[in-house]
């Protein structure tokens, strides 16, 4: 996929830009998508139709939302710290890019390929919180303040189980590459890691050799325990309902940004989105085989079209992708909000716990296997 | 020059720069945010020595972990609202002397050592299974001290927080 670009374009720094500007394409086309889908189904869940008037059955809605935010006059309170309210927005959204290199798209298509993919998704996800304080303390307006701390102190928090619940997983493999742990889940869905990972010995990306059997399926009770405290920490760490407390409108206004407008508030918008796709494909690459078709074979490998494969793992990482997103604004209208204290609760005396005691349970089997 | 070189002087620039506007601002939200800079640039020179696992985890451990907390210290013990937030220069003299003494070492330290220099660079690929072999085999005791000291230190301050 890199060689293809780079014989495309003919010049090594302009492929290289090229290349690192491909996941933002994707993002922006993603958006889009997203932010109509939110509209529609929430006007469904509550049984509206929604936007109706831009276009047939409002699909130009999102456009008119973003020339909306382009052309609103961008203002920057009188008593604001200019240069870290300025900064922030980029801040916040560079913390949620840089974690899309190493995300895999296909099984040649990752920005990337590092062996510590996982590690770095969780380090450079820090980058988020910074930028959330920053414009939250450079706005000078209490409720701004207050949403920016919650929202530090949510992340950091969560991200103790989050991080333990794919440390689970990296242990399995034996290795923090994203390649690694999706090649371990290849021949179909039922050597997912959902469903307790692979069951016969895989070759993984990096050419080592995984030895499993039949009996990992002890492993699909605590596996599917993991992927709930994942998913659960994930939703936290992107500030969705049940844990959208720090953007509570009945108390904080809007939270962080709320002195933000035009396309800086863009830009706090588009990385909330970035950050929900991403931390939803991390949970189709770690728990559900990544770019892998859920029967194990795909049409461009049968047919020897190397171009399919690659349209092929595209489609099933941004399909697995979009269903976890679209789970997220699911429960937005399912749940109500949760209190600071039953947020802090959730996570410091049960999530923690228990993830802890899945990695020693874990652990100790795969040790003694 | 070639592209590492490059990379290496944009990253000491990034380092060197934040760190001077860490010590120089008046202002020390502005100082504790270069410092965010200083580490990333810090963690791109470990990632140019090939210490990969390094480099995250002083992303981890420095941005993600230490640096939020030194920015909720600084918000939490002054006025929130009031954006001057603001570090005055007091006893000039002793630290200049300590700053002298500190600078003589470091510039001793840096004439004197017999650097090493390798003729090319060695062909690792990933240092994690490494550190974490040495980790639990030649530096068991020092990892498993280091584990009781923070387990100690965690306790110590559940207890000051809950003590009324």
């Amino acid at each position: 996929m890199e060689q293809f670009i780079r014989d495309l374009i003919g010049n090594d720094l302009l492929a290289t830009i090229v290349w690192c500007v491909l996941p933002l394409v994707f993002i922006l086309g993603y958006a889009i998508v997203a932010i109509l889908a939110e509209m529609k189904s929430a006007s469904w869940f509550q049984d509206r139709l929604g936007p109706m008037r831009t276009g047939p059955w409002g699909i130009f809605q999102p456009f008119a939302d973003i020339l909306k935010l382009l052309m609103k006059e961008d203002i920057v309170p009188a008593r604001a710290d200019k240069i870290l309210f300025n900064l922030a927005p980029f801040i916040v959204f560079v913390g949620a890019y840089a974690a899309f290199a190493v995300l895999p798209f296909a099984s040649d298509y990752v920005g990337a390929d590092l062996n510590l993919g996982l590690f770095y998704l969780i380090a450079v996800s820090s980058f988020g919180v910074l930028g959330i304080i920053m414009g939250g303390w450079a706005s000078n307006n209490k409720y701004s303040l207050l949403g920016a701390m919650r929202s530090a102190a949510q992340i950091v928090s969560y991200e103790v189980p989050s991080a333990t619940a794919l440390l689970i997983v990296a242990m399995m493999v034996g290795s923090l590459n994203l390649q690694d742990i999706i090649t371990a889940q290849s021949g179909g869905f039922w050597n997912w890691f959902i469903l307790g990972g692979p069951k016969s010995d895989v070759v993984l990306a990096s050419g080592a050799m995984l030895h499993a059997d039949i009996g990992n399926f002890v492993f699909l009770p605590l596996l599917l325990a993991t992927f709930v405290i994942y998913y659960l920490s994930a939703l936290a760490e992107t500030n969705r309902t049940p844990f959208d407390i720090p953007e509570g409108e009945s108390e904080l206004v809007g939270g962080y940004h709320t002195e933000y407008s035009g396309m800086k508030f863009g830009m706090f918008f588009m990385a909330e989105y970035a950050n929900m796709f991403l931390v939803s494909a991390v949970a189709a690459v770690v728990f559900f085989g990544g770019w892998q078709s859920p029967w194990g074979i795909t049409l461009g490998e049968a047919l020897d079209i190397p171009v399919l494969t690659l349209l092929e793992g595209v489609f099933w990482t941004a399909a697995k992708g979009f269903f976890f997103v679209f789970v997220m604004m699911w429960l937005r209208w399912t749940l109500p909000r949760l209190r600071v204290d039953q947020l802090m609760y959730m996570c410091w005396k049960v999530l923690i716990p228990v993830s802890f005691a899945l990695a020693l349970v874990v652990g100790f089997i795969v040790v003694i296997r | 020059m070639e592209l590492t070189d490059i990379i290496f002087y944009i990253f000491a620039l990034v380092t060197v720069g934040s760190a001077m506007i860490v010590v120089f601002s008046r202002n020390l939200v502005y100082s504790a945010f270069s410092l965010m800079f200083t580490f990333l640039g810090i963690a791109g020179l470990y990632v140019l020595l090939l210490a990969d696992f390094l480099a995250v985890t002083q992303l981890m451990i420095y941005v993600g972990g230490i640096l939020v907390l030194m920015i909720f210290g600084v918000m939490l013990t002054h006025r929130v609202v009031n954006v001057e937030i603001s570090s005055g220069a007091m006893r000039v003299i002793p630290a200049t002397i300590v700053v002298g003494v500190f600078l003589g070492t470091l510039l001793l330290v840096l004439t004197r050592t017999n650097w090493m220099v390798m003729e090319k660079s060695p062909d690792i690929i990933g240092t994690t299974s490494m550190i974490g072999t040495a980790l639990v085999t030649d530096y068991l005791l020092p990892f498993e001290v280091g584990g009781v000291v923070l387990l100690v230190a965690i306790v110590a301050a559940a207890f000051m927080a809950r003590k009324r």
